[in-house]
C-alpha cells in the first residue's frame, strides 16, 4: 500500500454526504433527459418490428408509406452496417426475435410515423424458433440463429457454434433433472465426486431463475444530428465515455467526430451500459435524410429491445460435512440467452458460488444457448445475483437438515481474506463478509428473531430468512483527467455516467479530497463529451467507486507535483519544498513563496506544453487523448493513467436479514423487517450507499418474487410487455423500512479504501426474502420468481403447474 | 406497442342526452369513454379503433353519491373510485365496496377512474389486449386454451370459446350488494339487476356487460338490504398495487348470536362474470358463523371447476378465501 494512500488518515469528503449536482434538476424535473431534447428541423422516427419470433422478411414494400404527406424516408438494413450473427443487427430482414426491428420511418410527426408503419407491405416467412434453451440442445432441436445455437467454449472460440446432446442424456434425466449433456465451458478444483462419496450430507436439486426484463423507467429514446461532419447523439446510458468507441465504430467515424451527450439517465441496470443499436438506427436515419431525428422508444419497445436477464436452468449439488462445511459443489448452468453473443452469467454464477461457499472442492459445467428470443444482458449482479437465490435457500435446508443454525453455516463458509477460489486460484483485495453477517445479525437481532421462526397467528406464520451475495466490484487501468482553471477551481473530468448512483459524483470528491480544495470549489464536468471526458470502464459492475476513485487519486497526485514544480520553478527552490494546501502552493519554509491555485492556472496557460494539455502522456487511452482537444490551454491539466497495484477481485459483498409474516391462505406475506448490510470497504458517500442498499432490496425483491417475463412456447408470443405485466415491485410490496449498514474496513488496493456495493446489495435481499420464504412454508422452490401461486400450491400439496426445468411461465 | 393514437372524432358532451345522441350516432363506431383508464390505452395501442370517442368526464349529473330511501345509496357512474372508497356513508353502510374501491389498481388511478368504468372494464386476458383474433375479438379461435397457452390468470368456470375472467374489484362488491344498474340508452331508461348486467361469453363473447352500442351507465343503485352487514373483501394479486386480482371475493354477511342469517358472496377473477357462490350461501345460511362452517363450505366452493394449464391454484385459493370470509 503506497504512503500516500488515505486509508487511516482523517479526510474531510471522503465519508461524508453531500448535495450531488443532479439532485436538484432531477427533484425540480429540469434534468434534461435524450426525450427533453429537441433540434429545429427535428422529425420523428418509428419502427418497425417483427411480430414473430423468428422470421425471414421476402418482400418489403414501403412505396404507398413513402408517398404519404408528412413523410420524409425510411432506413432499411442496406442503409446500415451489416451485422454477423451472433451480433445484434441494426435492421435486418431476417429478424430472429419477436420486436426486432425491420426498418424505420422517419416524418414530420410520430402520428405520421406510426401511420405509414401500417402502410408497408411486408411478407413474413416463418421460421423455427426455440424459447426453451434445453428444447435447443434436443437432438433435431431448432437453433434459434442459422450460425448455431451455443455461444461461448466452442472450437477454435468460435463466437458461436452448434451443439445437440445425446437423446439419452434428456431421457435418463426426466422432468425432474436437468439433462447434462458435453458441457462447452467446464472447470473442477479437487476431486469432486469422491468428496460426494465422503459427504455427511448430499443436496442435489434442479433450478429455474427466470429472465427478467431490466424495466428501466426512460426507455432508450435518442436523439441524433449531424453537424459540420460530426454525429451528434443524446441518449440514454448508464456510461459516458464508454460509449465513445462503440459509438464511433458504429458510425463509422473517428473519435473526434461523436459528440456524446447524456447527462441524466433513467435507469440501465445493466442493460443500457454500452451503445445500442437504436442509437446508430437513429444516427443513420438523420445523415441519410439530413434532419436531426428523434425516436421515443415505448414501455412495449423497451420490452423488446432493452435488454433481459438471462435465465437459468440448471441443476446443484452440494455436498457437506456434519459440521455443515460445504466440501464439494457441482453445477451445471444452462444460460438462455437472446439472438446475439450471450453474456457471462453463467461464469459469474460459477465464481460466486466458489467465493461465496468456499467448497473445497467444485465442478462447474454450463451452456449458453441463443434463443428467439430478446436480446439478454448483464443485469445488475450479473450471474451472481441468480446464484444467491438458488443456493441460500439450500444453505438453509442443508443448516436444518444437520442440526446447525443458518448463520453458523454460512459463517463457516464464508471465505476470509486470503481466500483462494474457483479454477483460477482468483483472489480478492479485502473480504468482510463474516463482519457483514455479524453486523447485520446484531442488528436484526438474529437470537432472538429465529426464536420466531415457524410462530402462529390464525392463517399467519412467521419466517425468518438471511442470505448474502457478492460482486467483483472494481476496475483499473483506467485514465483520470482533472484541470484548475484562472478561476482558481478544481475542475473533475468525469467520464463515468449518470447510471443514478451519484458515484459520479462521490468519486470526484476524490481528487478535491488529495488537492486540499473545498468541495465549493470543485467544478464536476460530465455528461457531455465536449466537456472532454476522459477512458473509463462503462458504469456497471459495481465499479465506479473504487475504479475512479484511483484515476481522481492518480491526476489528483500528478496535479500536486505539476503544481509544486510551477512553483519551484516561478519562486524559486525545489519542488519538494512545497506543499499544496488551503488551495494555494506554498514553501513550506518560507509562506511568502506562495502561488494561489488561480496564478498557477494562467501560469500554465501561458507556459504551454506539458502544463495546459497540450502535452500528455502517451499511454493514455484513444479517449482521453481525443478528450484533451476540449481542455488544453484551459488551465493546469493533469492527465494520468492508473497504474496503481491492483490484485485480485475487489469483492463487493452484502448480507441481508429479513423477517415476513406470510398468510398461508392467500401466499401472500409482508415483510415486517429487512436489512441489507454493506461490505463496500469504506464509505464513500453515506447516503449514496443507503440508496444503493435499499434500491438493491426493493430489486431483490422484485427478482425474488415478482419480476418475470412470460412467453407462449406456441407462436413465440410475449405475455410481459407493460409494466404492470411484468410486476417490478410496487411501494406496497417492500418494507417501509430497510435497515441499512456497513462494516466500513477499508480495501487496501484502493488509495480511500473504497470498493463498490451496487450489486450484491441486490442478491443479498432476493436470498434473505426466498429464504424466509422457504422457512415459514417449509417448502424450497427451487426456482424464481416464486409467486403466490406457488405458494398457494405448495401449502395445499398441489403440484406446481410447470415442470422443475419449464422456462417462460 | 405503436403508443400512439390514430385519430377519431372526439366528442365532450356536457349533458346525458347529448351523450347518449352522440354515441346512439355513432353506432358501432362509438366509444364511451369514462376515465379512460383502460380506453387510452387500447386507443395507443392501436387495438381497438373507435371513429367517435364520447368522453362522459363533462357530464355532471353522472357523479355523486347520494342516500335512498330505502336506506341505500345510489352512484353516479361516473363517480370516482377515490370518492367511493372515501365516501362516508359507503364506508358506514357498505364497507365491502369501500374495501373493493380501495383495492383498485394504484391512487393515481383511482383519482381519475370511475365506478362505471371499473365495474365494465374489459377483459385483460393478454392475448386479447395484444390485439390478436381471438374469439372475444371477433376472430374464431382462443390462444389462451390450447394445449401450452399462457393462462394463470383465466378462468375455472364458464368457458365457452373464451376464457377471459372479469378483472374488476368492484364488481364482484356490488354483485354481492346486489346492486342495480341504471343504464340511459336511445331507448330510453332501463334497470338492470347485477347479476344480469355481467355476461359471459355464452352470451355475448364481444362484450363483458349487457351495455349496447349506445348505452351509458348512469346509475348504481345499492340497495339497503345488506346496510350494516358483516363484510369481507380480499384481493388476491402478485402485487399490493397497481395489479388485477388472481382472485378476489366480496362477502357480506347478517350474523345474529353468532349464526348465519344472511349471506351474500362473490368470486372474482376465476369466471368472466362475478361468480356468485349460491351453493356456499345455501351451505352456510343458518349455520354458526365459525371454523366447522367456514372448513364445510370451503368443500363446496370449487366444485365444478375445471382449470387450465396454469391456474389450478386458484382452486385452493378459493376455497380459502371463502374460510376467511365466513370464519370472520
Amino acid at each position: 500500500m503506497s504512503d500516500e494512500y488515505l486509508i487511516g488518515k482523517e479526510m474531510n469528503l471522503v465519508g461524508k454526504d453531500f448535495v450531488p449536482q443532479d439532485v436538484q434538476p432531477k427533484v425540480m424535473g429540469t434534468g434534461k433527459y435524450a426525450e427533453d431534447f429537441k433540434k429545429e428541423g427535428m422529425c420523428y422516427m418509428k419502427m418497425l418490428l417483427c411480430p414473430m419470433p423468428s422470421a425471414n422478411v421476402t418482400n418489403l414494400d414501403a412505396s404507398e408509406a413513402l408517398a404519404m404527406p408528412g413523410v420524409i424516408g425510411i432506413l432499411t438494413a442496406d442503409d446500415v452496417p451489416p451485422t454477423d450473427e451472433p451480433g445484434y443487427p441494426m435492421l435486418t430482414m431476417k429478424p430472429r426475435q419477436l420486436g426486432m426491428p425491420i426498418c424505420a420511418i422517419a416524418a414530420e410527426t410520430e402520428a405520421i410515423a406510426c401511420e405509414a408503419l401500417e402502410r408497408i407491405n411486408v411478407t413474413y416467412e416463418p421460421q423455427p424458433f426455440v424459447l426453451d434453451p434445453l428444447e435447443s440442445l434436443y437432438p433435431g432441436g431448432p437453433n434459434a440463429l442459422e450460425s448455431g445455437n451455443v455461444t461461448g467454449g466452442g472450437p477454435d472460440n468460435a463466437p458461436i457454434h452448434t451443439a445437440k446432446w445425446d437423446a439419452r442424456v434428456f431421457a435418463e434425466a426426466g422432468e425432474d433433472r436437468l439433462p447434462m449433456g458435453d458441457a462447452p465451458v467446464e472447470w473442477s478444483v479437487g476431486d469432486v465426486d469422491a468428496a460426494f462419496e465422503e459427504a455427511a450430507l448430499v443436496i442435489d436439486e434442479p433450478f429455474v431463475t427466470a429472465s427478467s426484463s431490466h424495466a428501466a423507467l426512460e426507455p432508450r429514446s435518442t436523439l441524433a444530428y449531424w453537424e459540420n461532419g460530426k454525429c451528434f447523439i443524446h441518449g440514454s446510458s448508464q456510461s459516458q465515455s464508454w460509449m465513445m468507441p462503440g459509438l464511433a465504430r458504429m458510425m463509422q467515424v473517428s473519435l473526434d467526430d461523436i459528440v456524446y451527450i447524456a447527462e441524466y439517465c433513467g435507469g440501465g441496470f445493466g442493460a443500457k451500459a454500452s451503445p445500442y443499436p437504436i442509437q446508430g438506427m437513429t444516427a443513420y436515419m438523420a445523415q441519410k435524410i439530413n434532419r436531426p431525428v428523434m425516436i421515443r422508444v415505448t414501455r412495449a419497445e423497451e420490452y423488446h429491445l432493452g435488454g433481459t436477464r438471462p435465465g437459468f436452468q440448471g441443476q446443484v449439488k452440494l455436498g457437506f460435512d456434519a459440521n455443515g462445511k460445504m466440501t464439494a459443489a457441482d453445477l451445471y448452468i444452462v444460460q438462455s440467452g437472446g439472438p446475439n453473443r450471450g453474456s457471462g452469467d453463467y461464469s459469474s454464477a460459477a465464481g460466486a458460488l466458489a467465493l461465496v461457499y468456499t467448497p473445497t472442492h467444485m465442478r462447474f459445467r454450463g451452456a449458453a444457448v441463443v434463443t428467439n428470443k430478446p436480446w439478454h444482458v448483464s443485469q445488475r449482479g450479473p450471474g451472481q445475483n441468480q446464484l444467491a437465490t438458488v443456493v441460500e435457500p439450500l444453505m438453509d435446508r442443508a443448516a436444518k437438515e444437520l442440526g446447525i443454525d443458518r448463520l453458523a453455516i454460512r459463517d463457516l463458509n464464508s471465505p476470509e481474506a486470503d481466500v483462494v477460489f474457483s479454477n483460477r486460484n482468483s483472489t480478492v483485495t479485502s473480504m468482510y463478509l463474516k463482519e457483514a453477517y455479524n453486523l447485520g445479525a446484531e442488528k436484526f437481532n438474529w437470537e432472538e428473531k429465529k426464536a420466531l421462526s415457524g410462530q402462529r397467528n390464525g392463517s399467519k406464520v412467521i419466517g425468518i430468512g438471511v442470505g448474502s451475495a457478492y460482486h467483483s466490484a472494481g476496475s483499473n487501468g483506467f485514465d483520470g483527467l482533472i484541470s484548475i482553471r484562472p478561476d482558481g477551481k478544481l475542475y473533475v473530468h468525469s467520464g463515468v455516467g449518470n447510471l443514478g448512483t451519484y458515484s459520479y459524483a462521490g468519486t470526484c470528491r476524490a481528487a478535491a479530497e488529495v488537492l486540499g480544495v473545498a468541495w465549493e470549489n470543485t467544478v464536476v464536468l460530465r455528461g457531455d463529451s465536449r466537456h472532454g471526458l476522459p477512458w473509463t470502464l462503462a458504469q456497471f459492475g459495481s465499479n465506479s467507486a473504487f475504479t475512479n476513485t484511483r484515476t481522481n487519486f492518480v491526476a489528483a497526485v500528478k496535479m500536486r507535483e505539476m503544481l509544486k514544480s510551477l512553483a519551484a520553478q516561478e519562486l524559486g527552490g525545489e519542488a519538494g519544498d512545497y506543499e499544496v494546501a488551503n488551495e494555494a502552493v506554498t514553501n513550506t519554509s518560507d509562506a511568502s513563496l506562495t502561488m494561489s491555485l488561480a496564478d498557477a492556472a494562467t501560469k500554465a496557460i501561458e507556459l504551454g506544453g506539458e502544463w495546459d494539455g497540450h502535452e500528455y502522456p502517451d499511454n493514455l487511452n484513444d479517449v482521453t487523448k481525443s478528450a484533451m482537444q476540449h481542455v488544453q490551454g484551459l488551465g493546469i491539466v493533469a492527465a494520468a493513467k492508473d497504474e496503481l497495484f491492483k490484485e485480485g477481485s475487489a469483492a463487493g459483498m452484502a448480507a441481508s436479514f429479513c423477517m415476513i409474516e406470510l398468510d398461508t391462505d392467500t401466499g401472500k406475506y409482508e415483510i415486517l423487517e429487512m436489512n441489507n448490510i454493506a461490505d463496500c470497504g469504506t464509505v464513500l458517500h453515506p447516503q449514496g450507499l443507503q440508496q444503493q442498499l435499499r434500491g438493491g432490496a426493493v430489486m431483490g425483491i422484485g427478482e425474488a418474487v415478482l419480476d418475470r417475463m412470460i412467453y407462449d412456447p406456441q407462436n413465440g408470443l410475449c405475455a410481459t410487455v407493460g409494466l404492470y405485466q411484468t410486476k417490478p415491485p410496487s411501494i406496497l410490496d417492500i418494507p417501509s423500512v430497510i435497515e441499512t449498514d456497513a462494516v466500513n474496513q477499508p480495501d487496501p488496493q484502493n488509495p480511500f479504501g473504497v470498493k463498490g456495493i451496487g450489486e450484491p446489495a441486490m442478491g443479498s435481499a432476493a436470498a434473505a426474502l426466498l429464504s424466509a420464504i422457504s422457512d415459514a412454508t417449509g417448502t424450497y422452490f427451487n426456482r424464481t420468481p416464486v409467486d403466490p401461486d406457488m405458494i398457494i400450491n405448495a401449502l395445499a400439496g398441489r403440484d406446481q403447474s410447470f415442470t422443475p426445468l419449464q422456462v417462460n411461465v | 406497442m405503436k403508443d400512439m393514437m390514430p385519430n377519431f372524432n372526439l366528442v365532450q358532451p356536457a349533458d346525458l342526452a347529448s351523450a347518449v345522441s352522440a354515441l346512439s350516432d355513432a353506432g358501432e363506431g362509438g366509444w364511451a369513454m369514462a376515465g379512460g383508464q383502460d380506453s387510452l390505452d387500447w386507443f395507443k395501442d392501436r387495438v381497438k379503433r373507435p371513429s367517435t370517442v364520447v368522453d362522459l368526464s363533462g357530464v355532471a349529473e353522472l357523479s355523486g353519491i347520494t342516500e335512498t330511501a330505502d336506506g341505500g345509496v345510489e352512484i353516479g357512474a361516473m363517480t370516482t373510485l377515490t370518492d367511493v372508497e372515501n365516501n362516508a356513508v359507503i364506508q358506514e353502510k357498505f364497507g365491502v365496496l369501500a374495501m373493493a374501491a380501495g383495492r383498485v389498481a394504484s391512487p393515481q388511478i383511482r383519482n381519475v377512474g370511475t365506478l362505471g368504468g371499473n365495474i365494465s372494464q374489459d377483459a385483460r386476458c393478454w392475448y386479447y389486449r395484444a390485439g390478436l383474433d381471438c374469439y372475444r375479438a371477433g376472430g374464431n379461435t382462443c390462444y389462451a386454451d390450447t394445449p401450452e397457452g399462457m393462462n394463470r390468470e383465466h378462468c375455472l368456470f364458464g368457458a365457452s370459446r373464451c376464457v377471459a375472467v372479469t378483472p374488476s374489484d368492484t364488481a364482484v362488491a356490488v354483485a354481492t350488494l346486489e346492486a342495480e344498474m341504471v343504464i340511459v340508452g336511445p331507448g330510453g331508461e332501463r334497470t338492470v339487476a347485477a347479476a344480469d348486467y355481467f355476461i359471459g361469453p355464452d352470451v355475448d363473447i364481444e362484450r363483458m356487460t349487457v351495455l349496447e352500442p349506445g348505452d351509458v351507465l348512469t346509475k348504481i343503485r345499492i340497495p339497503g338490504k345488506w346496510a350494516g352487514a358483516q363484510f369481507f373483501f380480499e384481493k388476491v394479486a402478485d402485487r399490493n398495487t397497481w395489479d388485477f386480482p388472481l382472485v378476489n371475493m366480496a362477502g357480506a354477511m347478517k350474523v345474529t348470536d353468532g349464526m348465519i342469517e344472511d349471506i351474500s358472496l362473490t368470486c372474482g377473477g376465476v369466471e368472466c362474470v362475478p361468480r356468485k357462490l349460491s351453493v356456499v350461501e345455501d351451505i352456510v345460511r343458518g349455520s354458526a358463523a365459525n371454523e366447522e362452517t367456514a372448513n364445510l363450505a370451503a368443500t363446496s366452493a370449487a366444485r365444478g371447476a375445471s382449470p387450465l394449464n396454469y391456474n389450478h391454484f386458484k382452486i385452493p385459493l378459493m376455497e380459502n378465501l371463502v374460510k376467511k370470509a365466513i370464519r370472520g
